[in-house]
């Protein structure tokens, strides 16, 4: 059993559960993946499964990468990630792979892409409070003082200062799955998942289950 | 944003009867104990109701012992066995908000009438 696949955020919405709560829920098409390399320990050093994702045309694929996917003899995909297996023979090249490894109720793991903010102050990259917005003030968004005078003579390393914000890869842990569609390849989490509408993301079997 | 589309109008419940604020509407509404399901009546006024596809509601007040009380109900919810119409009222606003502030004889309702 591979423990993720590659897909692709949706957006957002809310469903009703058969027990009358409304959920928020996010909505991502997942797979299906095809196998593009099978890595073996006798090979590369350890048990890993290539997928690939989205069909991507032939003459906008490079010639490096079409020879790597004529190897599987699959079509070219557009998006390739890394998953871990246990067991490589069970797994054959250009081989696809669903929804049916998830469960209905199972948690999972998403990793994504956060949004990029550009160039964030300290407000929004850091949460700081800002100064106070009225009464004579002119100190509205800045940091405020960033450290002491010539006792240490510098600013401390790791200080939280404006800078680039997002654009970072991003996993929110045990989520749950709370309706598959294997005909539209759709499942629906439960919350939000990093990164933005039509973002790649990968679902991946839960890593650290929550104590019950 | 098709997928997204296609999946709330699934959960959109056809059999809603077509209330309007002002009508007197009774709510049966299904109540889990345990593994039991019991069936709740709430009787009152549409006081408002809110549009927005799935995340449609509708308010309901009346007075319980001399305490008024609303309920906000998801319109599409599947707690909701059925909605009766009792009366149509005639009603001025969308919102009948001015309920909350009249009592006994005041907060009536006069009936719709249909010639």
């Amino acid at each position: 059993m591979t423990k993720g696949l590659i897909g692709k955020k949706l957006g957002m919405t809310s469903v009703f559960t058969p027990d009358g709560n409304y959920e928020p829920v996010t909505v991502i098409q997942v797979g299906p993946c095809a196998v593009t390399q099978i890595k073996t320990v006798d090979n590369d050093g350890y048990n890993a499964l290539q997928l690939g994702f989205e069909d991507k045309k032939a003459e906008n694929t490079n010639k490096p990468l079409k020879g790597h996917f004529n190897k599987s003899g699959s079509s070219c995909y557009a998006h390739l990630r890394e998953v871990d297996i246990e067991d490589p023979a069970e797994y054959q090249l250009g081989q696809n792979i669903g929804t049916d490894i998830f469960t209905v109720g199972e948690k999972v793991d998403v990793v994504g892409t956060t949004k990029g903010r550009g160039f964030a102050g300290v407000m929004k990259r850091h949460g700081f409070g800002g100064g106070r917005k009225t009464h004579g003030s002119k100190c509205h968004r800045i940091p405020g003082s960033i450290g002491c005078s010539a006792t240490p003579g510098k600013v401390i390393k790791g200080k939280k200062m404006p800078g680039h914000y997002g654009l970072d890869r991003q996993t929110t842990r045990n989520l749950q799955i709370l309706d598959i569609r294997p005909e539209e390849n759709l499942i629906l989490i439960k919350g939000a998942v990093p990164g933005k509408s039509q973002g790649v993301v990968m679902i991946k079997k839960v890593k650290f289950a929550n104590k019950a | 944003m098709q997928v997204i589309n296609q999946l709330e109008r699934e959960q959109i419940r056809l059999d809603m009867p077509d209330f309007s604020p002002g009508d007197t509407v009774k709510v049966h509404v299904k109540i889990k104990e345990g593994d039991k399901e019991r069936i709740q009546i709430f009787q009152g006024v549409v006081i408002s109701k809110r549009k927005g596809g799935v995340n449609a509601t509708f308010t309901v007040r009346k007075v319980s012992y001399g305490v008024g009380v609303e309920r906000i109900f998801p319109t599409h919810s599947p707690i909701i066995d059925r909605v009766e119409i009792i009366t149509r009222g005639r009603v001025r606003r969308a919102k009948i908000y001015y309920l909350r502030k009249l009592r006994g004889k005041a907060a009536r309702i006069r009936e719709k009438r249909f010639n």
